[in-house]
C-alpha cells in the first residue's frame, strides 16, 4: 500500500495483510456466534462497500457529483429479480444473469451521462437526484398496464445463486463448522470484493485513472492535454453503474426480495457519505467509510434500544430516528472539521490545506 | 377542454407555492451559490409550527382569519430562527470550502431538522383543524375554492413585497451587490456576513408562509412533507434561471401549471399506460430538459463571480 511508512521492514507488510486476512476469513463465524443476522449485516456491509467502491469512480476519481446513484443498484437488482423469479418464470443462472444486469446497469449509467455532461457541479447533482427518483417511480408504478416490476408489492422468491446441486441458501456441514447460507454468501462476496478492489486500484493507477484525475482537477486544461473528456465521463458513469448494477444483482439473490422501498434517495444520500466520510478518491478511505457507517448504525440498534430500556423503562427514541440524527450530526461534524474524509487522498488533502491556509 | 380551466387553476396555485418556496432557494444560491438542500425543511417546521398552534387556539372563540394569521406570525420567527443557525453553525464555516463540503452539510442538516421534527410532532401528520369555512367559487366551468384564493394572492402580495426589497431599498441593494462580488461590496463598506444572514432570515420567512399555504391546501403536516417539495421548487428556481428573483417566481408557477396539466391530460395521453402517478416524474423531466437544451435557465441565470 503506498504511504505506509510505518514497517521498518517490508516483511511486516505482509505479516499484516496475513493477519488482516485471516480475520476477515474466520470473522463470519465469529459473528454467527452472536447470531446470524450479524453475518447478514456484514454481507450487507461488503455490498455498500461495493456500492461505495462504483460510486468513488463517480465522484472520487471523476469528481462528478452523483445523488442519484441507488438508481444502478436498483436497476441491478430488478434486472436480476425479473429473470431469476417466479415473477416472469424465468430461472435463468446467475452467471448468466449478474453480467446481463451490469451490463443493463452500464447502459443507464450511459443514459444518464450522455445528456449531462456539460452541467456544472451543482446542477449535475440535481439531475442525477431527479434522475434517481425517476427510476423509482417508475419502478414503483410499472405494475399498470403490463405488470413490469410489481409495483410497491416488490418481487419476492428470487432465486439464490445455484451450482447444479449446490444452492447458497442451504446450510451445509464441513469439517465439523456450519456453513450457512449467509456464510457462503460472505465468502463469495468477499472474494468478489478482493477483485472489485483490485480493479479499482489498476484503473486508478491507468491512463483512465489519471484521465479522470486530470478532468476531476481541471476539465479545460485536460482537454488541451488532448483528452476527450466526453468519452471519459461518460465511461465513468458507465464503470460505476456496472459496479452499482453488480452489487444490485447480489443484493437481489442475497435478500430474496427486493421492493422500490430500498431504493430510495436516502440511500444515495447514505453511499455519497460513505464515499465522503471515507475520503473521496481514496479506496481504502472508502472501504473504511462503507464497513463504519454499515456497522456502526447496526452497533447502535443494539446497544441504545437496552440502555434506553434500562434507563427509561421504555425507548423513548426509536434506534432509527437515533441513527439518523446521529448520521447528520456526523455529516455536519465532518465537513466542519474533517472535510477531506477519514483517509483522506493526497490530492484532497493538499487542496483543503491550501484552501484553509488562503481564509486563514 | 373540460378539465383544462380547473387544472390550471390547481396549477396556478401550487405554482405560487412553488414560487415562494423557489424564492429561498434562487436567493441564498445567487448570494453564496450554496444549494440550500435544508430549505424543505425550514418550510415543513413552518407548517408544523403553524399547525400546532391553530390546532391549540382552534378551541377558543377567536374569528378563524385571526387563528391562522396567530399560526402564521408563530411560524415566520421559528423559521427565521433555524435559517439563521443553520447559516451561522454551518454554512458560514465552509464559506471558502470546495463546493462538496457545504453541499454535504446541507444534506446532513437536512436530515438532522427532518427527525427533530419528528421527534417532536411524532409520525402521525398533523391535521388542519376545520375552522375556516370552505367557500367556493365557479369560475367558467371550474371551480376555485376561498384557499387556493388566499394562497395565490398571498403569493403575489409576498412576490411583490420582496421585489420592493430587494429592488427599492437600501438592504436590497447590498443584497444584489453582494450576490454580483462580495469582496468588493466588502469594500465599498457592505457587512457581508450581516447580508448572508438576512437573505437566509428572509428566505426562511418566506418558506414559513409557503408552509402555511401548503398546509393549509392539503389539509394535513409532516415531517416528511419538505424533502419533495423543496426537490421541486428548487427545479422550479433552476428553470427559472437561478439567482434570479422574476425567474425563481415565473418557474415557480410554470412548474405548477405544468405539473396540473400533465397530471390532469397523462391518462388520456398516453391511454392510460401512465396516469397520473407519475406527477412527480415531471418536476425533474422538465428540470432534465431545461438544463439540456437551455442550461442557464428561462430568464437566465444571476450568480456573481468567485474570485
Amino acid at each position: 500500500m503506498r504511504g505506509v511508512t510505518i514497517f521498518a521492514r517490508p516483511q511486516a507488510k505482509w505479516i499484516g495483510v496475513a493477519l488482516i486476512a485471516l480475520a476477515l476469513i474466520g470473522l463470519p463465524f465469529a459473528l454467527a456466534s452472536a447470531g446470524t443476522a450479524w453475518v447478514r449485516i456484514a454481507n450487507l456491509a461488503i455490498l455498500f462497500v461495493f456500492l461505495s467502491l462504483g460510486l468513488n469512480i463517480v465522484v472520487g476519481f471523476a469528481g462528478l457529483l452523483d445523488l442519484g446513484y441507488i438508481a444502478f443498484y436498483a436497476v441491478g437488482a430488478y434486472a436480476y429479480a425479473l429473470l431469476a423469479s417466479p415473477h416472469f418464470n424465468l430461472h435463468l443462472p446467475f452467471w448468466i444473469i449478474l453480467p446481463i444486469g451490469a451490463l443493463v446497469a452500464c447502459l443507464f449509467g450511459v443514459l444518464l451521462g450522455a445528456p449531462t455532461l456539460k452541467l456544472r457541479g451543482d446542477y449535475l447533482a440535481i439531475v442525477t437526484l431527479g434522475f434517481g427518483e425517476i427510476v423509482r417511480i417508475f419502478l414503483n408504478n410499472l405494475s399498470q398496464p403490463v405488470n413490469i416490476t410489481n409495483g410497491p408489492q416488490g418481487i419476492s422468491r428470487i432465486d439464490p445463486f445455484r451450482f447444479g446441486s449446490f444452492s447458497f441458501s442451504q446450510s451445509e456441514s464441513l469439517l465439523g463448522l456450519v456453513f450457512s447460507g449467509p456464510i457462503k454468501y460472505y465468502y463469495m462476496l468477499l472474494a468478489l470484493l478482493l477483485l472489485a478492489i483490485v480493479v479499482n486500484l489498476r484503473l486508478q493507477h491507468s491512463r483512465i485513472g489519471r484521465a479522470w484525475e486530470a478532468v476531476r482537477e481541471d476539465e479545460i486544461a485536460a482537454r488541451a492535454m488532448g483528452i476527450n473528456t466526453t468519452r471519459i465521463k461518460l465511461l465513468a458513469f458507465a464503470m460505476g453503474a456496472t459496479f452499482g448494477g453488480i452489487a444490485g444483482g447480489m443484493f437481489a439473490a442475497i435478500q430474496g426480495f427486493i421492493s422500490p422501498e430500498s431504493f430510495v434517495l436516502v440511500e444515495s444520500v447514505m453511499v455519497l457519505s460513505m464515499v465522503v466520510l471515507g475520503g473521496m478518491g481514496n479506496i481504502w478511505g472508502v472501504v473504511l467509510g462503507a464497513v463504519l457507517l454499515s456497522f456502526v448504525p447496526e452497533l447502535l440498534r443494539y446497544t441504545v434500544e437496552p440502555l434506553q430500556q434500562s434507563l427509561f423503562g421504555r425507548s423513548i427514541i426509536e434506534p432509527e430516528v437515533i441513527r439518523m440524527l446521529l448520521f447528520g450530526l456526523a455529516l455536519v461534524l465532518m465537513m466542519l472539521y474533517r472535510p477531506a474524509g477519514l483517509l483522506p487522498s493526497a490530492v484532497r488533502k493538499r487542496e483543503l490545506a491550501q484552501t484553509k491556509g488562503a481564509a486563514a | 377542454m373540460d378539465i383544462f380551466l380547473q387544472q390550471i387553476i390547481n396549477g396556478l396555485t401550487l405554482g405560487s407555492v412553488y414560487a415562494i418556496v423557489a424564492l429561498g432557494y434562487t436567493m441564498v444560491y445567487g448570494i453564496i451559490q450554496l444549494i440550500n438542500f435544508a430549505h424543505g425543511e425550514v418550510v415543513m417546521i413552518g407548517a408544523m409550527v403553524a399547525f400546532s398552534v391553530i390546532t391549540a387556539l382552534a378551541g377558543t372563540a377567536l374569528p378563524p382569519l385571526v387563528i391562522v394569521i396567530a399560526g402564521i406570525l408563530a411560524a415566520i420567527p421559528a423559521c427565521m430562527f433555524v435559517g439563521y443557525a443553520m447559516e451561522r453553525i454551518a454554512y458560514r464555516p465552509l464559506r471558502g470550502a470546495p463546493r462538496l463540503a457545504p453541499l454535504i452539510t446541507a444534506i446532513g442538516i437536512s436530515i438532522i431538522l427532518q427527525h427533530v421534527a419528528l421527534l417532536a410532532w411524532s409520525r402521525n401528520p398533523l391535521a388542519f383543524p376545520q375552522i375556516i369555512p370552505l367557500a367556493s367559487f365557479e369560475v367558467g366551468g371550474a371551480i376555485i375554492t376561498g384557499v387556493q384564493i388566499a394562497i395565490i394572492l398571498t403569493s403575489v402580495l409576498m412576490m411583490g413585497g420582496l421585489t420592493l426589497l430587494v429592488y427599492r431599498t437600501k438592504l436590497g441593494i447590498a443584497m444584489r451587490a453582494t450576490s454580483q462580488n462580495p469582496q468588493i461590496a466588502g469594500l465599498m463598506g457592505i457587512d457581508i456576513d450581516r447580508i448572508i444572514a438576512f437573505t437566509f432570515i428572509v428566505g426562511a420567512a418566506l418558506g414559513a408562509v409557503a408552509g402555511v399555504m401548503v398546509g393549509t391546501y392539503y389539509g394535513i403536516a409532516h415531517y416528511s412533507m419538505g424533502s419533495l417539495l423543496g426537490l421541486k421548487a428548487f427545479s422550479a428556481a433552476v428553470l427559472g434561471g437561478i439567482g434570479n428573483l422574476a425567474g425563481a417566481m415565473l418557474g415557480g408557477i410554470l412548474l405548477g401549471v405544468v405539473e396540473a396539466l400533465a397530471a390532469g391530460y397523462i391518462g388520456d395521453l398516453t391511454n392510460n399506460v401512465f396516469g397520473s402517478n407519475y406527477q412527480d416524474v415531471f418536476a425533474f423531466l422538465v428540470l432534465i430538459a431545461v438544463l439540456v437544451f437551455r442550461p442557464s435557465g428561462l430568464l437566465g441565470e444571476r450568480v456573481g463571480d468567485r474570485a
